[in-house]
């Protein structure tokens, strides 16, 4: 049995070890915010917060998580107002949108440790985000945008 | 109200501006009859109806069925478009809000169900969704409106022409007096709806929301991991499914022992789907399905079964070998589509011949929402609840597999997590219903995984385009001949297919728009041996890639400047009719309605240019590539700037112009566009599908690589053509932007470092 948290509410588990915490998300928990993609970490659809850092969630089991809080995207604010969430709105980042829950958790997780990102940041941190639509551009700008709302 | 309006019809409404579409007319009548009969291959129906009316269910506009108004105003309005990121959710709601006078903020978008009896055509393809309903949208939002003043000045006993809708309300501005749409609703949805010729419509000039940047009605859902996609369903006793499919597509399974898979905990059922014979048009593959408590507890145990399959005939089917198929029947004549002049004899008497021949390879759709339905098969009724580009075509395959009703083949439309073709074809949807049929009505929802979607997919088409041009003494083209050979979509719907339909032709081959006097279009065979299937803007990118590589090839050849020879190929502004170029498709539309027009190719060629700076001196390793295509009736033209650099390639900057006629929503126009650009940059370096013993090599996005942030582009700029002629057909919007971005691609390569490069992807052949 792990217990563990999800965006503030206690989770308990004690399933077949190996479960994914994106599948446990998705089709146990009822929380499909969190996108399949690939399976593989190779795409970052289905990235979550784990004690605040970005982290595939199909590459990490549930029995690994005892004690950790985890953040979705449906909990990364209480409001949907997160300065990135904001940003990618005021922008129009989204064509089908479906990336982009893992692009934003993605990008939170990277202006909380790197506050003012240069192109060269945004590369390293966001090249695991696949977006098929290509909205690459805008998500560069978005991100650039929510930095320098935080630095007035 | 007719609710089976046409475009035809619909220039008999009250509109302000002289219809282009009399223009349109009067040039056709200038035509010339070709010389020779040559193949065509259309349907022979002579009285054929075009646009949205010659779709099924055609195209409705009572606004009884797609608009509700709740008291208190809000109004929520039936999509009936599929959307996957073209943004036709948020032209919908801006066409309403503009003609009914609403506020924007309150409409609230739905996505109808597929019922195509009732909302009209469904089927979200070709890059029509707007040029089909615009005016349908437009006759929606005035009924209502007017409804609604109706009913406010019988309320006030006033005439009905001193009442005014505006801001979501209605206002006799001569006493002072409103109601809010809310209050009004209920009452005026009993008035009789108004016939379409009586509406009055907005001037374009007049519109708040049409033609100006407005946000995606969906931003909210989509920044806070709302469940609006089809793979998001949630329902109480849901269970989940993956199946494993014959490898091998015409493949079946002979045997299997599912033991060890039984054993992985939260398994619920194991069963055998049926194979179908090739070609298998929409139908489920069959396969092994496990079905468990979670997604991964069912792929678990599918990994564990052991199943022999029956390969069947495509298991010889190798990429490489293919090829060498396609370049030998590239070599020889084929079934001509086309011929203007005589061109044997120019190519015998030009000063200088120059051949080429390019190849395409198959390429997989991937979207990011591999394809994923729910269904529950209970009491006679099937409902399924998924993201699919056609509704009518998947009840139409649950009705005909389970000989329901239509009232009792339910298809809830989702939002698609990307589509770019691959949901037009339903296959996994009839597979959620077989398995909840299996399980006596258990709710079920079924996903792709990864290497289930890219091993599994209707992939485009793969390609070899042979061209040979002939030059006189002062490096004029005066001959091309071009042989395409490509296997064609309809062999995944019938046997012994080997050519390219007209419509597939019509994407860029035949409807060639160069002013060369001696120049033939031929077909030679080409036999699929897997699933083909429509990919984003289609046989265009072959067509397009091979195009608009051998201009730039000839203009290299005669020494000349890539733009000019270009504009010098596209010989003086005219239109050119569909008939002279033996194209009978123009993606459904009249062909008599729709000609080629040089000029607005050659505009948005020099938008692009000029924007790029076309000319400028560059450092070293760097390049300017051009290239520029007609598609979806709508003219693209792409400058970008290569960078060559420790063996890699940089994008400093791609300009995109582009003329789709008028404009809906600006901001989801270059966001396609910008989205067209990256992801032609995928297909041009990185994307391959490739076959070995009949199967795909790749599965997942290690070996079917996406370009990544790091490698797009740094800087897009898109230029848009103005347009406020909003009575004419508008143009495609999601496709158009695609197929000249490869050949700029190769052409900046060339400009760069010399290098020619004909066969995608890229790669590091430029190295």
């Amino acid at each position: 049995m792990v217990e563990f948290s999800v965006n503030g509410t206690k989770h308990s588990f004690d399933g077949d070890p190996e479960t994914p915490l994106l599948w446990y998300l998705r089709d146990l928990a009822g929380m499909p915010g969190t996108k399949f993609g690939c399976g593989l970490g190779l795409c970052g659809a289905c990235t979550v917060h784990l004690d605040g850092v970005a982290t595939r969630s199909c590459q990490t089991w549930v029995s690994d998580l005892d004690g950790v809080e985890v953040t979705t995207i449906e909990g990364l604010s209480e409001d949907g107002n997160h300065p990135v969430q904001v940003a990618w709105r005021e922008l129009n980042v989204a064509q089908c949108g479906y990336c982009q829950p893992g692009q934003i958790m993605q990008a939170a997780s990277l202006l909380s440790e790197t506050p003012d990102p240069s192109d060269e940041d945004i590369n390293a941190s966001m090249s695991g985000n696949i977006c098929r639509c290509g909205t690459y551009p805008r998500i560069r700008a978005a991100i650039k945008l929510a930095a320098e709302r935080a630095g007035q | 109200m007719n609710t089976n309006v046409t475009w035809r019809n619909f220039t008999r409404a009250k509109v302000t501006n002289v219809s282009r579409r009399n223009v349109l007319l009067g040039l056709a009548a200038g035509t010339f009859a070709l010389s020779v009969q040559l193949p065509r291959r259309a349907s022979a129906e002579e009285e054929k109806l075009y646009g949205g009316a010659g779709m099924p269910g055609g195209v409705k506009d009572d606004p009884r069925i797609f608009l509700t108004i709740e008291e208190d105003g809000t109004v929520r309005l039936l999509c009936n478009r599929a959307e996957m990121g073209q943004g036709v959710r948020t032209g919908w709601a801006t066409v309403i809000a503009d003609e009914l006078e609403a506020d924007l903020t309150r409409i609230r978008v739905e996505q109808a169900p597929g019922n195509q009896a009732l909302y009209g055509n469904q089927n979200t393809d070709g890059s029509r969704s707007m040029r089909h309903h615009f005016q349908a949208l437009r006759r929606i939002g005035a009924a209502a409106r007017t409804m609604l003043e109706q009913e406010a000045a019988s309320r006030w006993d006033v005439p009905a022409d001193e009442v005014r809708a505006s801001g979501h309300q209605v206002t006799h501005a001569n006493s002072d007096r409103s109601f809010g749409f809310g209050e009004l609703a209920r009452a005026a949805a009993e008035r009789d709806v108004p016939a379409a010729e009586d509406l009055v419509f907005k001037a374009p000039e007049d519109f708040q929301h049409i033609g100006k940047d407005v946000n995606n009605v969906d931003n909210l859902d989509i920044t806070t991991g709302s469940p609006i996609y089809g793979i998001d369903k949630q329902l109480d006793g849901l269970v989940y499914a993956v199946i494993a499919r014959p490898p091998v597509y015409g493949g079946k399974v002979k045997s299997y022992d599912d033991t060890e898979a039984r054993k992985v905990p939260g398994v619920i059922e194991i069963l055998e789907i049926d194979s179908p014979d090739i070609p298998s048009a929409f139908l489920p593959l069959g396969g092994i399905a496990v079905v468990a408590e979670n997604t991964f507890a069912a792929n678990k145990a599918r990994l564990l079964l052991e199943i022999e399959w029956d390969a069947g005939d495509n298991q010889s089917y190798d990429s490489a070998e293919y090829r060498k198929t396609l370049e030998a029947a590239s070599e020889q004549p084929g079934e001509v589509m086309r011929n203007d002049g005589d061109v044997d004899a120019a190519l015998a008497d030009a000063a200088e011949r120059i051949s080429a021949s390019y190849y395409l390879p198959h390429l997989a759709h991937a979207s990011m929402e591999p394809p994923s339905a729910t269904a529950r098969f209970a009491d006679g009724k099937c409902e399924v609840w998924t993201s699919v580009q056609a509704p009518e075509a998947l009840r139409t395959d649950l009705m005909k597999r389970f000989e329901l009703a239509p009232e009792n083949a339910v298809v809830h439309s989702m939002l698609l997590g990307g589509g770019f073709g691959r949901k037009s074809k339903p296959d996994y949807a009839s597979e959620a219903a077989i398995i909840s049929k299996a399980l006596d009505g258990r709710p079920v929802k079924l996903t792709f995984m990864r290497e289930d979607d890219i091993q599994h997919d209707f992939f485009h088409t793969v390609s070899v385009e042979r061209l040979e041009g002939g030059l006189d003494e002062n490096g004029k083209t005066v001959a091309w001949l071009h042989r395409t050979v490509a296997p064609s979509i309809g062999s995944t719907f019938e046997p012994d297919v080997v050519h390219q339909s007209a419509g597939e032709l019509g994407m860029g081959a035949v409807d060639n728009p160069f002013d060369i006097p001696n120049l033939r279009v031929e077909n030679p065979e080409a036999a699929a041996h897997t699933r083909i299937g429509w990919f984003r803007s289609v046989y265009n990118i072959p067509h397009a890639f091979a195009v608009q590589s051998f201009a730039a090839e000839l203009a290299a050849a005669a020494g000349r400047d890539h733009k000019e020879y270009l504009l010098e190929l596209l010989g003086p502004d005219r239109e050119i009719s569909r008939a002279a170029m033996n194209d009978t498709s123009v993606y459904g539309e009249d062909p008599e309605l729709y000609p080629y027009d040089t000029a607005r190719l050659r505009k948005v060629i020099e938008a692009a240019t000029e924007a790029a700076g076309w000319g400028r001196d560059l450092p070293e390793g760097r390049g300017l590539g051009l290239a520029a295509h007609h598609s979806f009736v709508s003219y693209t033209a792409v400058v970008v700037e290569v960078e060559v650099k420790d063996g890699g390639l940089i994008f400093p900057r791609v300009d995109i112009a582009f003329d789709c006629g008028a404009i809906i929503s600006p901001d989801r126009v270059r966001a396609q566009l910008e989205g067209a650009v990256v992801q032609g940059v995928s297909l041009a370096t990185l994307g391959e599908i490739s076959f070995k013993d009949g199967v795909p090599e790749q599965s997942n996005f290690d070996g079917f690589e996406l370009t990544r942030i790091d490698a797009s582009p740094v800087e897009i700029h898109t230029h848009l053509v103005p347009s406020l002629d909003y009575d004419s057909p508008l143009g495609g919007v999601g496709e158009p932007g695609l197929p000249p971005v490869a050949p700029a691609i190769t052409n900046a390569i060339f400009a760069a470092t010399g290098k020619r490069i004909r066969a995608l992807p890229i790669r590091d052949q430029f190295v």
